[in-house]
């Protein structure tokens, strides 16, 4: 679906910042998120979870708990079944493990009681018999061929032989002759670089509500970011068939990734199975962290080779991340995004995938790409810092644009980030003086951007306002933004339009809300059902004007008269044509189903000056301008919010978070107190300049901008702190004891 | 375990409860009174998604016990808003998107209004110290400080 | 467990000395509650003591301040006479945990938690504060310095509770700061820390100094050679040199997820030069 002509639309609700529908809700406490509500006759029901990084379990004896009174059931992963599916499997045995325990917090077994207490307390009541097994946690060192096997067999063809067995995925992109491009350099810097995993850190833990009966008929409440994808995990590991299931997606706090697979659900649904009522299943924060989505921990080299104005001559990465104890597809998406911002004519990078005893990897903020562009815009930074040269100037020189052929093989089309580098150029920000122990640093960010499948109907009501279904939870205002394109294209007032988020039952499927798609994917499909239902009111009033259904158009939210030949009818409004549809052929409703394409990648580039303290190696952000192509943006608060809430998230990633573990391998900092994400006092202002490049994928020009914006900051404050420290840093997180033991030596 | 009643005041209500003596107030609140507005995002005081005010101050609910709370004053973010009239804090974070997700908002709430109450005229820094204890993961918190100076700005002009 | 509200200081301590299992005192709960969610300590009886007499008060006393062991650091900070006189002592209060978590916890809760990363503690040090304890044996005063032994242990018999602690009158030209370092601004556990305490003559020279630190031993350590190299001084370069020194030199700290051994040895001696300069400088002293 193309754009439509842009220079001829006039938008009258898309581009305002209209009040959301879920506000009163959320400011009042009323909204109901996964932990809020209840069942008669609920159980809880409580996991518990392995204290080992890697062991055989001998044996796991629950009959103990299962006698303690108020215990209604146990389960353990001999309830569940392990599909043939190898996606399927490894939920399963990630939800409940089988012979193994893969990471410290993997869950064992689970009970379901009358109290949270009696939960509690039977738990402890299981005996697990442990073999425990040698561990590894770090990336390098689980690619050592004698390295522990966290698990066998689970290489795909592609990794060489002779590997250690942890090593699942070898992908690699590129073009042109790398070597050939390094021999006209003038410079080559190459450096390695490694990351820490961190945590999406939603605030709301991950809670279910569940139902099933002995007949296979069930039901989910849950917090997620795709009640679609809950109801094909569950079924698959319960064994049930989708239809019998209805998955009801509550409002979500916070996901950023972090809610894109299931965890407890398919737990809860089997203990509901076996003590025939309802089970709630509220994660502890110790849970979210030691057992839910972290993203990767990174290792990686990269080698850049420049002239002496400033020419990339040549590119090359090698990236080893971890997902966790499973085979990830992440490091295909960082190895494509890493070069991303850059037209070159020789580049290659080479990707792979390495089991740890870590949790299964989680897709969080444009999974795969702040790391590798960590990397390749950290060694672009030291060029320009060693060259002399000026890192926007640099950036804009060699700059990916319309026709570029981008480092993962997909020719750009319309693109926004030379408009991006030029409007930081421009900016203020960019001049501003700089103090003693003070750095400013730059990064360009980027993210492809999902379509994908979407289903929405849209009901015209007989009083002439507007009911909007649409299957994505609503994870940062997504309702308000559709009810604004379907009031957009109907041409009624936005207040008119009330969009839900239908479960399971009530609508076709759709992919989870991921890849920055809603917006940009639902909208499309939103307008789409918009344009069938407007078509067919057309087709009313022609019928009631007794001319030809060719001879009326759609204007300003009422059929009209196409030409004099159409006769002299009056235009029939929306809700005109709504109040009579029964007299007309019935309610009038619109729908559109697609495998959405055309997406349109985005760019950001972010600017951040800090602070360095000599003495303690403490970071203070000064000043943060976020930059970035939205597309047409469509509620403009919320895109900044996105842009906003990305780059703080990247700071955290910077210069505190990080997944710790010890020599047992175990989690050390599973809780708010140590795992660090930003508060608000650590924080300067977030500066936004958004920049419209429309894209010409979506009718309105839509880009998804959600991901995109927690790309730049791990590099631009890892330059900005080098330049300030005078040393370049090439670990992340640059937390004090790290960067004072770089600056001192 | 023996339950113990308490008897309480909670949003100017008069409320009796029985709970267990090691029960949260914020387990109370949610599970046995119906209260859910506050959250639990930690459970250890990391968090402040379950602010709630205690005798005029601003404390995390999961860090009191409800048998604490025996002649207290209690007020939640059910209680702060008055019929349909929006506090001025609940209407400005909507207006200027102060939340995304929503699940902090409701602390968030109540800790600013606690601030105002001691501090109408603060500075941006001063908002954000106040509010440190009150983690976000959605906003970066721009747009919440710029909502509590202007929700501030109209409440010294009422 | 139980939870009980006795009714007067021996009715506790009675209650406490009686209890065969696991017990608990509850003030401000913000470290007891944690334990009991992370199921780290399930006692078998809490008591808790907040409506006992005198436990919400800050009281003048001989020229100092006696403050109840159920004082928030909230109240103690809105006290302007305590905090003109304590800044040090108060600043360290203030610096534990939230706004939320400042409403509820106290300085005595944070002294029997007994960390050596506990906020209040090295300021209450260098004040030469005095616990008053209750015990089934009567009532004694014991230096702030000697109750937490060792991480997580107090000297306190069993059946003893701390009802107050006494900060005592300030000279004039006498001042204290409390500094910590952190990784954010906010919400951390202290990696390092240091108070300084000082007395200054009319003419701006330290008569008397104590230096304390947290976070790098087993418990918040006393240095008397930090607070001895700077009596005489005008805090010059050679004196902060040897506050330095002798701040790093008394540092036995472990490295550990929050901070290595480096680390906290060297930002020990950063915040105990940091912590002078603005004692100094409180108590009237010009650099």
């Amino acid at each position: 679906m193309a754009l439509d002509d842009q220079a001829k639309r006039t938008f009258k609700v898309v581009g305002t910042r209209v009040g959301r529908p879920d506000g009163i809700d959320k400011v009042t406490g009323k909204a109901a998120y996964g932990a809020d509500i209840t069942a008669p006759g609920m159980l809880h029901g409580r996991i518990l979870r392995s204290p080992h990084a890697h062991a055989r379990i001998k044996s796991i004896d629950v009959s103990e708990a299962a006698k303690l009174a108020g215990v209604k059931a146990v389960v353990t992963g001999a309830d569940l079944a392990i599909p043939d599916d190898e996606g399927f499997a490894d939920i399963a045995i990630n939800c409940l493990a089988r012979d193994k325990v893969f990471y410290d917090g993997h869950a064992v077994a689970a009970v379901a009681a009358t109290s949270k207490s009696i939960a509690k307390q039977a738990i402890r009541l299981i005996k697990v018999d442990y073999e425990i097994l040698p561990h590894v946690t770090d990336v390098d060192a689980a690619m050592k061929p004698d390295a522990p096997a966290v698990q066998e067999g689970r290489a795909l063809e592609n990794v060489p032989a002779g590997m250690s067995q942890n090593v699942t995925t070898r992908c690699a992109f590129g073009h042109g002759d790398v070597d050939a491009g390094f021999a006209k350099a003038d410079k080559i810097i190459e450096r390695s670089f490694k990351t820490a995993a961190t945590h999406q850190g939603y605030i709301e833990p991950q809670a279910c509500l569940a139902t099933l009966g002995s007949d296979g008929r069930g039901e989910v409440w849950c917090c997620t970011q795709g009640q679609y994808m809950v109801r094909a995990n569950c079924a698959a590991v319960l064994g049930i068939e989708e239809s019998q299931l209805r998955v009801i997606s509550s409002e979500i706090g916070g996901g950023f990734g972090g809610k894109t697979s299931t965890f407890i659900e398919p737990v809860a649904l089997a203990l509901s199975r076996k003590s025939g009522k309802p089970v709630k299943m509220v994660m502890t924060r110790d849970e979210v962290l030691r057992a839910t989505g972290p993203t990767i921990s990174a290792s990686m080299d990269i080698k850049i080779g420049m002239t002496n104005d400033g020419r990339i001559t040549a590119a090359r990465g090698e990236l080893r991340y971890s997902g966790g104890a499973y085979p990830n597809e992440t490091i295909e998406m960082g190895a494509q995004a890493a070069f991303a911002a850059y037209d070159l004519e020789a580049v290659e990078t080479v990707g792979w995938n390495v089991m740890t005893n870590r949790p299964k990897e989680i897709p969080y903020r444009a999974p795969g790409a702040p790391t590798s562009i960590y990397a390749v815009e950290s060694v672009v930074d030291e060029l320009c810092q060693e060259l002399g040269l000026d890192p926007l100037d640099v950036r804009l020189l060699n700059a990916a644009r319309k026709g570029t052929l981008s480092a993962y093989g997909p020719t750009f089309n319309e693109i926004g980030l030379v408009a991006t580098l030029e409007a930081a150029k421009a900016h203020p920000h960019y001049t501003a003086p700089l103090g003693p122990n003070q750095g400013r640093g730059l990064s360009c960010g980027f993210w492809f951007n999902f379509g994908g499948n979407t289903c929405v109907s849209l009901n015209i009501n007989d009083d002439g306002t507007v009911g909007v279904v649409e299957g994505n939870p609503d994870i940062g205002g997504s309702r308000a933004s559709i009810s604004m394109m379907a009031a957009e294209e109907l041409g009624v007032p936005y207040e008119k339009v009330r969009t839900v988020i239908a479960d399971t039952s009530a609508l076709g499927f759709n992919d989870i809300t991921d890849g920055s798609r809603v917006t940009f994917a639902v909208g499309l499909a939103t307008i789409e059902a918009a344009r069938a239902a407007i078509r067919e009111m057309c087709r009313r009033a022609a019928k009631i004007w007794g001319i030809d259904e060719d001879a009326v158009l759609w204007e300003d939210g009422a059929a009209v008269p196409a030409g004099p030949n159409a006769g002299t009818h009056p235009p029939m409004t929306l809700a005109e044509i709504a109040a009579v549809a029964g007299n007309t052929g019935g309610p009038i409703a619109g729908h559109h189903e697609v495998n959405a394409d055309g997406a349109g990648v985005s760019f950001g580039v972010h600017l951040v000056d800090t602070e360095v303290d000599p003495e303690t190696g403490a970071t203070k952000i000064l000043r943060y301008t976020v930059f970035q192509d939205a597309g047409k943006a469509v509620h403009p608060d919320y895109v900044e919010g996105q842009m906003q809430g990305g780059a703080v998230q990247g700071i955290g990633w910077a210069l505190n978070e990080e997944y710790i573990y010890g020599e047992d391998g175990r989690l050390q900092n599973a809780g708010f107190l140590d795992y660090r994400i930003p508060v608000a006092s650590d924080l300067p202002e977030i500066e936004t300049v958004i920049l419209e490049i429309p894209n010409p994928g979506h009718p309105y020009g839509v880009r998804g901008v959600g991901e995109t914006p927690i790309v730049p900051p791990l590099a631009a404050i890892s330059n900005a702190v080098s330049r300030a420290a005078g040393v370049r840093m090439c670990e992340l997180p640059m937390s004090p004891p790290r960067l004072l033991k770089a600056m001192t030596g | 375990m023996k339950m113990i009643p308490v008897e309480t005041t909670i949003n100017g209500d008069q409320t009796e409860f029985l709970c267990n003596a090691d029960e949260s107030l914020l387990d109370v609140l949610r599970d046995r009174l119906g209260l859910t507005g506050a959250k639990e995002g930690c459970g250890t005081g990391d968090c402040g998604a379950c602010s709630v005010m205690l005798n005029g101050r601003v404390v995390c609910s999961c860090l009191v016990l409800g048998v604490e709370t025996q002649g207290a004053e209690v007020e939640t973010i059910e209680g702060m808003a008055d019929g349909e009239t929006l506090h001025p804090l609940q209407r400005v974070f909507i207006e200027e998107a102060a939340l995304q997700c929503g699940i902090c908002t409701p602390g968030i709430l109540i800790a600013a209004k606690s601030l105002l109450a001691k501090n109408p005229d603060p500075t941006d820094t001063e908002v954000r110290y106040w509010l440190a204890g009150n983690l976000c993961r959605c906003t970066g918190y721009d747009k919440i400080i710029k909502a509590v100076q202007k929700a501030a700005a109209e409440m010294r002009a009422a | 467990m139980r939870y009980v509200k006795p009714e007067s200081y021996e009715a506790a301590s009675a209650l406490l000395a009686a209890e065969d299992g696991i017990a608990r005192i509850l003030t401000g709960g913000t470290d007891v509650l944690v334990m009991l969610k992370a199921e780290m300590v399930e006692p078998d009886l809490m008591v808790d003591l907040k409506h006992l007499p005198g436990m919400h008060d800050i009281a003048a006393e001989d020229g100092g301040f006696r403050i109840g062991a159920a004082v928030s650091s909230a109240e103690l900070g809105e006290h302007a006479a305590l905090k003109a006189m304590w800044p040090g002592v108060v600043e360290g209060a203030e610096l534990i945990g939230s706004t939320q978590v400042q409403n509820r916890a106290t300085i005595v809760g944070n002294l029997c938690t007994a960390s050596p990363a506990a906020d209040s503690v090295p300021g209450l040090v260098t004040a030469n504060a005095v616990a008053w304890l209750h015990g089934p044996h009567g009532t004694r005063d014991v230096p702030v310095v000697e109750i937490p032994v060792s991480p997580g242990k107090t000297m306190l018999a069993k059946g003893e509770f701390i009802t107050s602690i006494y900060l005592p009158a300030r000279p004039v030209g006498a001042s204290d700061a409390y500094l910590r370092f952190i990784p954010r601004t906010e919400m951390d556990i202290a990696v390092s820390s240091a108070a300084v305490s000082l007395e200054l003559d009319a003419g701006g020279t330290i008569t008397a100094a104590r230096v304390a630190i947290g976070a790098v031993a087993p418990t918040v350590r006393l240095v008397a050679d930090a607070g001895a190299a700077i009596v005489g001084t005008k805090l010059d370069d050679d004196a902060i040199a040897a506050l330095i020194a002798a701040t790093e030199a008394a540092c036995s700290p472990i490295t550990d997820k929050r901070g290595t051994i480096e680390f906290r040895t060297k930002t020990a001696g950063v915040l105990a030069k940091r912590a002078a300069h603005i004692a100094y400088s409180r108590a009237g002293g010009k650099t």
